[in-house]
């Protein structure tokens, strides 16, 4: 019954998002307010239906209901009741149900919450969701369907991906898709506006919230997935320029463009047809990158649902929205008025030479991502891989950093190269002490990139501060604490990835127990190894024990994982965190002498990474937290004023 | 904006639309062949996986007449799968060789008995060290080698009832 009330509820939703549609067309064009006046209240019955569906999904999965199909082949009853909960996205068609769910949601909170926006704009917004929504639903409903039953019903699941089976799985994809699935609401907020010929501040200031919303999502999104792939893939590596990762990375570029351009729309009404046409490519690229991911059109370690029928499905889509959505844009963006001019040296142009940086970068992974598959269309087979992407948008990526420091020194509307100059003298400064103690420190002994990031990260942090420079603190808004931390986070996340790949010492060993391995002042003794049983796996542990100098020795315990269901090995790297950085080890197989493969990592101040990661999340928080308690203060004393009056 | 530029996002997409339907219209041939293939294998000795079959070495594979090389384990459930085809391989006079990748006599012998036995020898790799020096990525593979002891072709996955053609013309093939 479970399943088929939440199919039920999906039919229903889908029903609704052709209703709401419906009522805004005939709404808007025939000029009928009592049927605008129902849209909202369906856009809410919509989103509290996607959700109960999903909530039922999970409702099967916690219940081992092996007569549905989905949870036959993705769980398994012996799992943790953790990953019975998370493996309800672990799969294409539950995760395509999350993807609707995070969507009908959005709409309803765009129902709901936004006040600023015009009328008509807000109810163009609502249909363009709909209409999106709608494709998705099809989606699900008749190529995806997750309630589909099985029968006669298997006496138990075939269990989940082992790489799968980790806390990372309960967190990283429902925030990724928050932010991914959010940034819909821009595109629709970028619809709506091009259909009312709405583009203006207003508008701008009623759009931020909801793309800053996103943003923050898909920015701890990625920082999750990044720690999680380091951590559990047992490689080392915390970025590998896969598909599926450049995937998310290319919306977050986008969306990461559309924000410092809706700021230069909500406060000096310029760059109009430039932010609507990033709207409209953040989510776009979240829809080529489901579509990369799913139709197994590239290879991917996270192709976990190709089938190419389900491809030409999204492809449809893509050609319905992208195109759609662009044409309108061709069609409709002449009629906007040209926002307001501004001159060279502004905040402006800064922001402008950020987005064309984030733009290139963006562009480059797009082509690297797209290239096996356009050299393939002439009958080539090439992999393109980190050396490309490091090496071409790795510089691009250090210049845009350094515009970064530069860009909230520069004021609004005009400013002197000069005056600008002087503001950047003490970051340049220290930019320069920086290149002197990397230099003297490891001239010679690193690559190019990560010296020049050491070097621009110490630069870019203190410039990253400098707008706080003679101000009063106390009176400084929350929004500009915001972007000074967002800032300040892509220093230190510089800093990490450049000491990383810098620094980092690599020791691979064939080791017996008793035995005492060193590395970059590290000493791991290797006491034993012990076998032990986990709910669905039995592993190899190694009981080591490491010490560095006359520090006493902690315990630790890399394992190599057997899964029963299905029958899969893993490694679980153990990894000992210090305020300098990470000992990272792996347990690898054992020789035919009885010693035992051990590899073991030093990664001088990784953690960096993540950190940066998120306080950029924290600098969009608080940004939106200032900006809406801005709103609220000023609807405030509007309001007090009023009753006064 | 120039009336141009304008559409220029459009065009874009449908380039990239034409690129993604092109990819998904071709057949889809993702099959990454070894480069061992036209090389001589590689020299090695196993002992025996099952009871009842020889034990597998380089020297064995090298008889003058070609044999297929067959890569599977006991607890790789495709290779159950491909059983069948296996059989029906061996009926059409093709003599097959295994190695089973790590695993244990008793788990080899119950599988043999369970999905039939068309093996004339069965090496252990215990260790996968055979499978990996052959280029071989996953369980199951099967390799055509000819009378000389040289790879000549590769197929990655289970033999489906429609690739037992190919496999016995590029015996056929490996035989002149």
């Amino acid at each position: 019954m479970i399943a088929e009330a939440g199919l039920a509820a999906l039919w229903l939703a889908a029903a609704l998002a052709f209703l709401q549609l419906g009522l805004v067309w005939f709404g808007l064009t025939t000029d009928k307010p009592e049927l605008l006046a129902s849209v909202r209240p369906v856009a809410v019955a919509q989103g509290v239906l996607t959700a109960l569906s999903f909530a039922l999904l999970v409702t099967l999965f916690l219940r081992s209901d092996m007569s549905v199909a989905l949870v036959a082949t993705n769980s398994h009853s012996a799992k943790p009741w953790l990953y019975k909960f998370a493996g309800t996205w672990g799969n294409h068609e539950g995760s395509m149900l999350l993807w609707v769910m995070v969507m009908g949601i959005a709409g309803m909170a765009v129902a709901l919450f936004e006040r600023a926006l015009r009328r008509d704009t807000h109810m163009a917004t609502l249909g363009a969701q709909a209409m999106i929504s709608l494709g998705f639903y099809a989606f699900l409903l008749f190529s995806s369907n997750p309630f589909a039953r099985v029968n006669p019903a298997p006496p138990d699941g075939q269990g989940l991906n082992p790489l799968l089976q980790d806390p990372g799985l309960a967190f990283h994809p429902p925030t990724l898709y928050l932010g991914y699935v959010g940034l819909s609401v821009a595109f629709s907020f970028a619809v709506g506006a091009l259909l009312t010929r709405n583009v203006d501040a207003v508008f701008a200031r009623a759009m931020r919230p909801w793309i800053l919303a996103a943003w923050i999502l898909l920015t701890l999104g990625i920082t999750a997935g990044s720690y999680w792939a380091y951590y559990e893939l047992g490689w080392g590596g915390w970025w590998f320029w896969d598909p599926v990762e450049n995937a998310s990375l290319m919306p977050w570029l986008a969306a990461t463009a559309l924000l410092h351009s809706v700021t230069v729309l909500a406060t000096r009404d310029a760059l109009r047809a430039w932010t609507i046409m990033l709207a409209v490519v953040a989510f776009s690229m979240s829809m080529v990158g489901t579509f990369l991911v799913r139709s197994g059109i590239l290879t991917s370690v996270h192709a976990f649902a190709v089938d190419p029928e389900r491809g030409t499905f999204i492809l449809g889509l893509l050609a319905l929205y992208i195109g759609g959505a662009l044409a309108l844009f061709g069609w409709r963006i002449g009629t906007v008025r040209e926002g307001a001019q501004f001159e060279l040296v502004s905040r402006e142009t800064m922001l402008v030479v950020n987005n064309l940086l984030l733009s290139v970068i963006l562009g480059l992974v797009l082509i690297g991502t797209l290239y096996p598959l356009m050299t393939e269309a002439f009958g080539h087979k090439v992999s393109v891989g980190p050396p490309y992407f490091d090496r071409i948008a790795g510089p691009v990526a250090l210049a845009l950093v350094i515009a970064m420091a530069a860009g909230p020194l520069t004021r609004w509307r005009k400013d002197q190269a000069r005056a600008v100059a002087g503001r950047l003298l003490v970051p340049a400064i220290v930019l320069l002490l920086a290149f002197a103690v990397v230099s003297v420190l490891a001239w010679g002994r690193i690559g190019v990139l990560p010296f020049l990031g050491l070097v621009i990260a110490a630069g870019v942090a203190v410039g990253s501060v400098a707008p706080l420079w003679k101000r009063n603190l106390r009176r400084t808004p929350l929004f500009t604490y915001g972007m000074v931390i967002a800032h300040l986070g892509c220093a230190v996340s510089l800093a990490g990835m450049a000491a990383d790949s810098a620094f980092t010492v690599e020791k691979l060993v064939a080791a017996r127990p008793g035995g005492v391995i060193e590395t970059a002042g590290w000493k791991v003794r290797f006491d034993a190894i012990t076998p032990i049983a986990g709910d669905n796996w039995t592993a190899l542990q190694g009981d080591m024990t490491a010490s560095r100098g006359s520090g006493s020795p902690i315990d630790i315990h890399p394992q190599a994982r057997f899964f029963t269901a299905p029958p899969t090995n893993t490694t679980e790297a153990a990894l000992l965190t210090r305020w300098d950085g990470q000992l990272y080890v792996v347990l690898g197989q054992e020789a035919d002498d009885g010693r035992w493969q051990v590899r073991i990592w030093w990664k001088p101040f990784v953690t960096l990474i993540w950190l940066g990661g998120m306080m950029i999340a924290l600098g969009g928080t608080l940004s939106l937290l200032g900006r809406e308690r801005r709103g609220w203060l000023q609807k405030l004393r509007r309001r007090s004023a009023v009753a006064a009056a | 904006m120039s009336r141009w530029a304008i559409w220029l996002p459009l065009g874009l997409f449908l380039a990239f639309f034409a690129l993604f339907a092109s990819g998904l219209l071709k057949p889809d041939d993702r099959v990454i062949a070894s480069k061992m293939v036209g090389k001589p294998i590689p020299a090695f000795t196993l002992p025996a996986a099952a009871s009842d079959r020889p034990a597998l070495s380089s020297a064995d594979l090298a008889t003058g007449k070609p044999r297929l090389l067959n890569i599977f384990a006991s607890w790789c459930v495709p290779c159950a799968a491909e059983a069948p085809q296996l059989m029906a391989l061996k009926q059409a006079g093709a003599e097959i060789d295994a190695v089973a990748i790590r695993d244990a006599r008793a788990d080899v012998d119950q599988f043999l008995g369970r999905w039939g036995n068309p093996y004339a020898r069965i090496g252990l790799d215990a260790r996968s060290s055979l499978q990996i020096a052959m280029g071989s990525s996953g369980v199951p593979e099967t390799f055509v080698i000819d009378g000389k002891g040289t790879i000549v072709h590769q197929h990655i996955g289970d033999i489906r009832a429609e690739d037992v053609p190919t496999i016995l013309e590029k015996l056929k093939e490996a035989g002149r």
